[in-house]
């Protein structure tokens, strides 16, 4: 495997887009971040991916706006997944190991507050006989923290323990939708939303974008120091029937986890949108009590569609380019109650990639 | 570690039909599957990954259909990507498959892409009104016919190629048995006797819209070793451009330019009508076949429609063009890439049946998407490429 690194990150995250932007003018100036990170000029990039949703953004063929931001006239080598930007950057690892392109810029966007999120989501599930009873995300969600509830394997303090060490770290992060920790106590004594999630238990509707910047080798080392080197990437998916899966688990981000050599691990960014999945997800990557997950305030911060588990690699990617962490884990999910899941390491040092191919 | 060689060792498609109101989503891409992983030889305890491409999710109503397919398809405790580049897709979606064997990820990977046109009304899927965009509301037909009467004009085609090509692709579509339209009888006549649609297109010179998948299974070197028949992979490539510019040749797009150049370039290629045996090219209209034969570099520019009207691309020319029955015959948009990609396997596998091209060695698939402005091509071929 080649030895490819994260060098370039740049987001937004935020309740609403102030006025009404296109891709365009949303994505714009991202770039222009990753461009002065890296010393780089659009003819830089080898390879362009996406990752959007024709049905958040309302239209068909969302991402073709959004093409006009990098500037194609001359064309680019460019793909696009309907997925969360993390994939998009695993499509981009992909292409850099075929040895075709050393380098790739990622990107991903969405504008939940445009629609009803949690009805929007429900357009996900099984079509011939799910989607017609309208099931939403957060009611899903519910279930699957009652299921663990009932099963004795957390409880809501638990779960109220996550949103406030959550939101505590959040007042750091200027992008973070949903900010300020309370107590555990205050927390447990708010409304019930949707039993028994409260609203801090659930991540809140975030519009946003965000982009990634890859590059191999010496690429990665001409941009900075310390780049963050992708020692591991792994991704698995589980069938959706909610009604057959245990709602306890997610067997597909156990499945990538351990793909990984995930000792040393010192920083996890878990794309967790609800408390209690941070719980599951937890359990399934066997973290140790002493790793500090979600700095950033995580999901429930701030969780922009297509774009939160992107995220977490850039947040991730910072600590290892700051010198805070040399070894740091970054997640995401999609689909409902954790059904896909990615999972990656990124470190100071280049020791050799693995697990991928598991 | 370089680029690792891949080959396509099964190709399963569907029986492509206006409404398949047989199956579900998850039965039609089954369909697919099964033909391609039985064509391989290998079970879906064999496959690695899998990666599906589609067109747009209001297609059908669902959103992100990968999720609640992931059972159906047999991915499931596997690696699963949703690949979605417009018209294109089922071209890229092969190429990602592709890409994850030749960067020596995964060693045997399945690859799905389809559209079932009939769940849904693809017309108001393409037309949702969006601010501040000019709303075009004259389907793919009306979009494309300017930039086929531009073609006509600047390379003074006589007004009848586009009926030739119709004519040749619907006739060639009665040797396959899975192609949607099976039109006894069509000829040059009766295409130019058809009803105009949007002028210069003609109705026999539009694709239909169409239920249908397509599956490959794409392997590494050791595994292909297996297979009696495997299609090496010798190039792919992806362009994109933008839709609208003032400097856009939409007859004669950039993007496919650079996108068949570099092709060309990985594959070895310097002359490729003399060293492409058969071509499966991305042609919804009749017309876009002389327009993609210069634009692929397989004619000088304007000289596209010389080649057709010679009987060059018919399946016993110089170099057949859609021996399938292409796009013309059988367009579910998100496999119809795919399929290209597909049939252009089965011609350097000698396993396309009664439309093979006697002797091809090496074949172009082709798609494009969009407004014209994304493209995806691949060249495959019967031996190993020394590259």
């Amino acid at each position: 495997m080649r030895d490819v690194a994260v060098v370039g990150f740049a987001q937004r995250q935020m309740p609403e887009f102030d006025g009404s932007p296109t891709c365009v003018e949303l994505l714009v100036p991202l770039f222009k971040e990753c461009y002065e990170q890296t010393g780089w000029t659009r003819k830089d990039v080898g390879f362009w991916c996406s990752g959007s949703s024709d049905y958040l953004a309302g239209r068909s063929f969302s991402f073709v706006q959004a093409v006009d931001a990098i500037g194609v006239i001359p064309p680019v080598n460019e793909s696009h997944v309907e997925m969360d930007l993390a994939w998009a950057m695993y499509e981009a690892w992909i292409k850099i190991q075929t040895g075709e392109v050393d380098t790739a810029l990622v990107y991903a966007f969405g504008k939940s507050s445009a629609g009803v999120l949690r009805r929007t989501l429900a357009l996900q599930l099984e079509p011939y006989t799910m989607t017609p009873l309208w099931p939403d995300t957060v009611s899903l969600a519910g279930l699957q923290a009652r299921t663990g509830i009932d099963a004795g394997l957390w409880d809501e303090r638990a779960m109220a323990e996550v949103a406030n060490r959550s939101l505590t770290d959040a007042e750091k992060n200027e992008y973070a939708v949903r900010k300020g920790g309370s107590s555990v106590d205050e927390l447990l004594g708010r409304p019930m939303y949707a039993d028994p999630l409260r609203k801090h238990d659930c991540a809140p509707v975030t519009d946003g974008a965000a982009a990634l910047v890859l590059a191999a080798g010496d690429r990665a080392r001409e941009v900075r120091d310390r780049p963050a080197w992708l020692t591991g990437i792994s991704h698995y998916v589980d069938p959706m029937g909610m009604g057959v899966r245990d709602l306890t688990r997610s067997p597909s981000a156990r499945r990538a986890g351990a793909a990984l050599d995930l000792d040393g691990v010192e920083v996890a960014e878990l794309h967790a949108p609800f408390s209690h999945q941070e719980l599951i997800l937890r359990s399934e990557l066997g973290l140790a009590d002493d790793v500090a997950i979600n700095p950033s305030g995580g999901a429930l911060a701030s969780n922009p569609m297509f774009s939160a588990g992107g995220i977490r690699v850039g947040e991730a990617a910072q600590r290892i380019w700051s010198g805070e962490a040399g070894k740091v884990l970054a997640h995401a999910t999609s689909g409902p109650a954790l059904q896909q899941n990615l999972v990656c390491t990124l470190a100071a040092s280049t020791s050799a990639t693995e697990g991928a191919g598991n | 570690m370089g680029k690792q060689p891949a080959a396509i060792i099964g190709v399963g498609q569907t029986h492509h039909r206006a409404k398949r109101e047989d199956v579900s989503m998850a039965g039609l891409c089954r369909e697919a599957i099964d033909r391609a992983l039985a064509d391989a030889n290998l079970s879906l305890d064999d496959i690695d990954a899998i990666v599906v491409g589609k067109a747009p999710d209001l297609f059908e109503g669902v959103m992100m259909p990968e999720l609640f397919l992931a059972d159906a398809l047999g991915a499931a405790g596997k690696p699963l990507l949703r690949v979605h580049t417009a018209g294109s897709v089922g071209g890229s979606t092969a190429i990602v498959a592709s890409s994850l064997v030749q960067a020596g990820v995964h060693r045997r990977v399945l690859t799905v892409a389809y559209e079932k046109q009939s769940e849904s009304n693809a017309m108001w899927a393409l037309s949702v009104p969006l601010p501040f965009n000019m709303p075009v509301h004259a389907g793919a037909g009306g979009y494309f016919a300017p930039h086929v009467r531009s073609y006509i004009r600047r390379s003074q085609a006589p007004t009848h190629v586009g009926a030739i090509v119709a004519a040749k692709d619907r006739n060639n579509a009665l040797k396959n048995p899975y192609a949607h339209l099976h039109n006894e009888g069509t000829t040059v006549e009766s295409v130019l006797a058809s009803q105009m649609l949007w002028d210069p297109i003609r109705y026999d010179e539009t694709c239909p819209s169409s239920d249908g998948a397509c599956a490959l299974v794409i392997v590494d070197e050791q595994t292909a070793a297996s297979s009696p028949n495997p299609a090496w992979i010798h190039g792919t490539v992806m362009r994109s451009e933008a839709t609208t510019a003032a400097e856009r040749d939409q007859v004669n797009p950039q993007a496919g330019r650079d996108a068949a150049a570099a092709l060309w370039k990985q594959s070895g290629i310097t002359n490729p009508l003399e060293e492409i045996d058969t071509a499966e090219i991305y042609v919804p209209f009749s017309w876009f076949e002389p327009m993609w034969l210069e634009n692929l570099g397989f004619a000088a520019e304007g000289d596209g429609w010389k080649l057709t009207e010679a009987g060059e691309t018919a399946m016993d020319g110089k170099i057949p063009v859609n021996c399938s029955g292409g796009v013309l015959s059988s367009n579910p948009i998100g496999a119809s890439g795919m399929l290209r990609f597909g049939e252009a396997a089965l011609q350097v596998r000698g396993a396309a049946g009664e439309h093979q091209v006697d002797g091809a060695r090496r074949a172009l698939g082709h798609a494009y998407g969009g407004g014209s402005q994304f493209f995806a091509m691949w060249v495959v071929g019967s031996e190993k490429p020394s590259n």
